[in-house]
């Protein structure tokens, strides 16, 4: 385990699209290291031959009959869209400019 | 005091059915009591919105069934009238729905969650939606974008986490009934801190369907309320399989009322119950070790008998848990983006794109807790840490599997406190991270392992309460009602009463304590 440094916040920030001061960064660092510490053993506890469980109560091929059934109009869908043109979701430029 | 708010669930529903109060007194009633309790400075903030014409609409509708008699009103459901609150982190049509986030301020569900089709299909009226911590990650209420949630036993005390505002509306007897959900603990750890019940039901149990997802393979949605058998008749309600939900067990709901019912006569004869070495002693507060251990001999006195069992690998359980729960919060809450719903902040300079967008949503809408979960749930899961976070974390949660099924080998059902101390003080844990996340170090390991899991109230420390839980088999929901019915009826005939007739009166005047 390595310990967790402030570029590595920074990293993770960038790629969880939440934007942080450098403030934010310096106190995310410290907490976050101290949690990781705390947690590391985990790594330790189990041996290669455990099984990984995903789901606690593991259900398989949970099919339905591919048939349309009730959905949301474009209507209510678009109800709590914070910007919205006829039927569709309106976002700003998708790639950067420069 | 109004007398109609002191009722169990099942009392209120009884007094509606036999005509001696209308439902529309009965909801009237609990919102005078809101208004009188839940405000202000001082007051309990139980709710984020009250939901009073909806409510009184639904009462009087079943009370007109009820006066008309006939084939309809047989057909009621035998709680149609009485009252809920609802957990602000599941959806309903027609009342806002914030998760207590800022970044779903004024939000609306386009539609209902499966749970509020059953209780709408019941006609229960829902008397409003309660605080939790943001998204649901925290355990005191803390954490919500528009302030904590008081304790009613002491108003500068926390209710507990994530679900505080359901414990402290119903400990405060503004609803005799509520919704929460659990992923580490968040309807048991509440309900031990404000001496009420509140049960995870088996992952699976109930829908999840319209519960804003944490941590999908951890969150289950289940009752709060005062006695165990008032959950037992909300389990049933709410239960059962939903094709909505991918993960909902295809099965019939377990028949819990009648084991409420045989457990009340406090009957124990023929029950093994397994005390969890590992759950006990260091770390949990001796008022909470004295009531747990009063329990046991209750327990025991009324036929119980009473075995030690050991599940070692509980102590990794909680660093297990804080890597798959954040790895999944991680994905979740991807969604809350700025683009289909919700908040959208622009940033204030540079060029204007959709990243840059997110960035700032992200930035503005999401509290300090729920960031902090997201990096570690990011960090969790990316190249080169997988295998030793997440990877091991899964294989930690095999290592639990196996503890609990050795222990039920030879045990009925499994004991614990249901958590290490009694309320805390607002603002004492609230800087410091960790040791807010040991308050679920007895009630994580439930949701690892998907087992059922019940709190309910186990006496005072220093006037506070302390919850006992006990752990059932996955699919043996019913254990758990026979067996907390037993000790609730045990306790209070120790008592002479329910430990919330020993809570402190809460006044109008100060919105404190008289």
């Amino acid at each position: 385990m390595s310990a967790i440094s402030r570029e590595d916040v920074a990293h993770l920030a960038h790629l969880a699209h939440i934007e942080m001061s450098d403030a934010e960064l310096d106190k995310m660092t410290g907490e976050l290291g101290v949690i990781v510490q705390a947690i590391a053993s985990v790594s330790e506890a189990a041996s290669a031959d455990v099984p990984a469980t995903t789901h606690p109560i593991a259900l398989t091929n949970v099919f339905r009959e591919d048939v349309v059934g009730e959905t949301l109009t474009a209507e209510e869908a678009l109800m709590n869209a914070p910007d919205s043109v006829d039927t569709r979701f309106r976002v700003p430029a998708i790639l950067d400019g420069e | 005091m109004n007398e109609i708010i002191r009722l169990s669930a099942t009392e209120l529903a009884a007094k509606l059915r036999a005509g001696e109060i209308t439902s529309v007194a009965a909801v009237q009633a609990h919102l005078d009591r809101i208004a009188e309790v839940d405000g202000g400075e001082h007051g309990v903030h139980a709710f984020l919105h009250v939901n009073t014409e909806e409510a009184l609409a639904v009462a009087a509708e079943v009370d007109a069934i009820r006066a008309a008699g006939g084939a309809e009103a047989e057909a009621l459901h035998p709680f149609a009238g009485v009252p809920i609150a609802i957990k602000d982190l599941i959806v309903t049509k027609g009342q806002p729905t914030t998760a207590a986030s800022k970044m779903l301020e004024g939000w609306m569900s386009p539609y209902d969650a499966t749970v509020i089709e059953k209780i709408r299909a019941a006609k229960l009226p829902m008397l409003g939606k309660t605080n939790l911590d943001e998204f649901a990650m925290g355990s005191s209420t803390e954490h919500s974008a528009y302030g904590a949630t008081r304790n009613p036993w002491d108003l500068n005390r926390i209710p507990g986490g994530s679900g505080g505002g359901s414990a402290a509306a119903v400990a405060a007897f503004e609803a005799p009934l509520a919704l929460g959900t659990d992923t580490g603990g968040s309807i048991r750890q509440p309900g031990a801190v404000t001496g009420t019940v509140g049960v995870k039901p088996t992952y699976g149990g109930v829908s999840r369907y319209g519960a804003i997802a944490m941590a999908s393979s951890l969150d289950q949605i289940g009752p709060v309320t005062r006695t165990v058998l008032d959950s037992a008749y909300l389990h049933e309600l709410i239960g059962g399989h939903d094709a909505a939900d991918s993960t909902s067990l295809n099965e019939p709901v377990p028949a819990l009322i009648a084991a409420a019912e045989t457990g009340a006569s406090g009957d124990m004869t023929g029950v093994r119950v397994g005390v969890i070495k590992e759950l006990q002693g260091e770390g949990y507060e001796a008022g909470v070790q004295a009531r747990f251990d009063e329990s046991l001999e209750a327990l025991r006195a009324a036929g119980a008998e009473i075995v030690e069992v050991s599940c070692p690998n509980f102590k990794y359980a909680l660093g297990a848990y804080y890597l798959i729960s954040t790895s999944e919060v991680s994905s979740n809450l991807a969604k809350f983006d700025g683009v289909r719903f919700g908040t959208r902040v622009l940033p204030t300079e540079g060029p204007l794109t959709i990243e840059r967008v997110m960035g700032a949503t992200r930035a503005a809408g999401f509290g300090e807790e729920v960031k902090r979960r997201i990096i570690l749930g990011t960090y969790a899961l990316s190249a080169g840490y997988y295998d030793a976070y997440y990877g091991s974390a899964q294989k930690v949660r095999t290592l639990i599997q196996r503890d609990f099924e050795a222990a039920f080998e030879h045990a009925d059902v499994l004991i614990s406190p249901t958590c290490p101390t009694v309320a805390f003080e607002l603002g004492s844990k609230v800087d410091d991270p960790l040791a807010m996340y040991l308050n679920d170090i007895a009630t994580i390991p439930a949701n690892m392992a998907g087992i059922p899991g019940i709190t309910i109230p186990g006496g005072l420390s220093e006037g506070l309460p302390v919850g006992i839980q006990f752990l059932a088999p996955a699919r043996e929901d019913a254990r758990l009602y026979r067996a907390g019915a037993a000790l609730e009826k045990l306790l209070e005939d120790k008592w002479g009463g329910r430990l919330l007739d020993q809570a402190p009166e809460l006044s109008a005047a100060t919105g404190g304590v008289a």
